[in-house]
């Protein structure tokens, strides 16, 4: 069963390269530019038109339960460390794909999306089926301050989905050693974090060496095709958190209508552990020195 | 004595140079500085340019007041150092400063047009003296001014240029914020001192002549 839906995606999405893209909104945000495009079944947000790095989030028009984007399947390995994370905190929402996925695998979950762009949660509503009730929230803030402020409100997510990034532009303030600390202090006690990220050359040792100062080492999935990487870390650091084998049963079965393969994916994570590729002597980013834009561009 | 006031001139521009490189250079640190507290929406620009643009108009005009009571290179000197000075709360009190401000004022819109204010208004106000003063200590006759003002300003908006490309290109990537600032402080106030050396040497020495 589950081969016959990958088969039909696959045509799908064969099948709707051939089809012409047809821009269906295109708006100038305070931020950037923000286009949805139809192409077929398939509909993608894309924040930029030259570059190739730009699709934020896809779905088909058909199948809106199906994760069409590779990153977004490889976040779902994150609970292999906590299938049922009770609070969840998604900072940068395009097109709410996540959201809406995670809203109907935990309908009882309550979570917090925190978007920058007010354009974005717009378009993310009126085009990608985004929606909300008593437990998904959005914010529209700086993803910074609204960690700093629901410290101070005393609060605490089981799970921080980091998804701020994209291929072109990186908010420096979000990959600094301080704003970990404040996103670590926010974990309960068994939660855990996981970044999307596209960190190339130079940048990729800097923000390693980041997160390793402050969770310890950690775990990672790539994706074969491009510079994206999953990083994915716990309060407790590594050691506490060795995966339960019987989690990958547990989600299995949940997670295939997504188009998830946990099992595929659990044998791609791999720990810096004993991996480290990287140099030692690193320097880590901080408030006071965070050129991460500058450093992926080199 | 042409040629010393020449030297004297290309001085002062260069102070001026300084003074315009330092500026920018430290406004455009200034979105890096607030970015923890206040995030990096639209509006903290909105709130440094604001506060930047609001200070140097009050420096020009309080600079310019100033050059009428018996202008010297000494007081343009002392202003270099005060300016320094000023500038050293941004590495050591901003954290703390920004952490009250931020615990509360809830809207970062004017929470960051606080900590503006309070970390850049008074350095920038000291620094925008400069630019008048420089022109009152060039200026001999009245038929020049405008030419003088001219090159002044065409010196201090390249420096301001330099600045600015220099910091965001380069200096954010080799050094800490707080290293960069402090390194502008010392340049200014070593500039400073000099132009008070000088001006008490040029004393001195006119003093000498005039005993001869």
């Amino acid at each position: 069963m589950f081969k016959y839906v990958k088969l039909l995606t696959l045509l799908l999405i064969l099948a709707t390269s051939f089809v012409q893209a047809k821009v269906i909104h295109n708006e100038r945000s305070l931020y950037r530019n923000i286009l949805v495009e139809d192409k077929g079944d398939l509909r993608c947000l894309k924040f930029n038109v030259k570059s190739t790095k730009t699709q934020q989030s896809c779905y088909l028009k058909s199948q809106p339960q199906q994760l069409v984007f590779n990153y977004t399947k490889l976040l779902m390995a994150s609970l292999l460390l906590n299938p049922e994370p009770k609070r969840i905190l998604i900072i940068g929402l395009g097109g709410g794909t996540m959201s809406n996925t995670l809203a109907q695998l935990y309908p009882n979950s309550h979570i917090d999306n925190v978007e920058i762009d007010p354009a974005v949660i717009k378009v993310a509503r009126e085009y990608f089926g985004f929606f909300e009730n008593e437990n998904v929230k959005t914010y529209n803030q700086d993803g910074r301050i609204f960690i700093k402020r629901a410290l101070l409100k005393k609060q605490s997510y089981d799970w921080v989905i980091l998804d701020a990034f994209n291929g072109d532009y990186i908010p420096e303030h979000l990959l600094t050693k301080e704003f970990l600390q404040e996103a670590k202090t926010l974990l309960s006690d068994n939660g855990m974090l996981s970044s999307n990220t596209f960190s190339l050359s130079e940048l990729y040792a800097h923000e390693s060496a980041t997160y390793q100062a402050v969770f310890g080492d950690f775990l990672q999935i790539r994706n074969s095709t491009n510079s994206n990487r999953i990083i994915l870390v716990s309060k407790n650091g590594l050691s506490n958190t060795t995966i339960d084998t019987k989690n990958i049963a547990r989600l299995d079965a949940r997670l295939t209508p997504y188009n998830v393969n946990i099992e595929q994916l659990h044998q791609n994570i791999v720990s810096t552990e004993n991996n480290q590729n990287w140099p030692q002597n690193t320097r880590v980013l901080t408030d006071q020195f965070s050129p991460a834009n500058l450093l992926n561009s080199k | 004595m042409t040629k010393k006031s020449n030297y004297s001139n290309i001085f002062i521009y260069l102070l001026a140079f300084t003074s315009g490189f330092s500026i920018m250079g430290i406004e455009l640190l200034g979105g890096r500085i607030l970015a923890p507290f206040f995030g990096s929406s639209v509006h903290i620009w909105g709130s440094i340019i604001t506060v930047f643009m609001l200070s140097l108009s009050l420096g020009y005009l309080l600079g310019g007041k100033l050059s009428t009571r018996s202008p010297s290179l000494s007081t343009y000197g002392l202003i270099f150092v005060v300016a320094a000075i000023t500038l050293l709360p941004i590495t050591l009190f901003s954290q703390w400063l920004m952490e009250a401000i931020f615990l509360t004022v809830e809207d970062s819109r004017y929470g960051s047009l606080l900590a503006s204010m309070a970390l850049f208004f008074i350095p920038t106000v000291i620094l925008g003296m400069l630019s008048p003063y420089s022109v009152r200590l060039l200026v001999t006759s009245s038929n020049e001014s405008g030419q003088v003002a001219g090159k002044l300003y065409f010196v201090s908006t390249l420096g301001s240029a330099l600045g600015t490309i220099v910091t965001s290109f380069y200096l954010i990537m080799w050094f800490d914020i707080n290293v960069i600032i402090f390194s502008f402080c010392t340049l200014l106030a070593c500039l400073g001192l000099l132009a008070i050396f000088i001006n008490k040497i040029k004393h001195s020495h006119a003093s000498e002549l005039s005993h001869v």
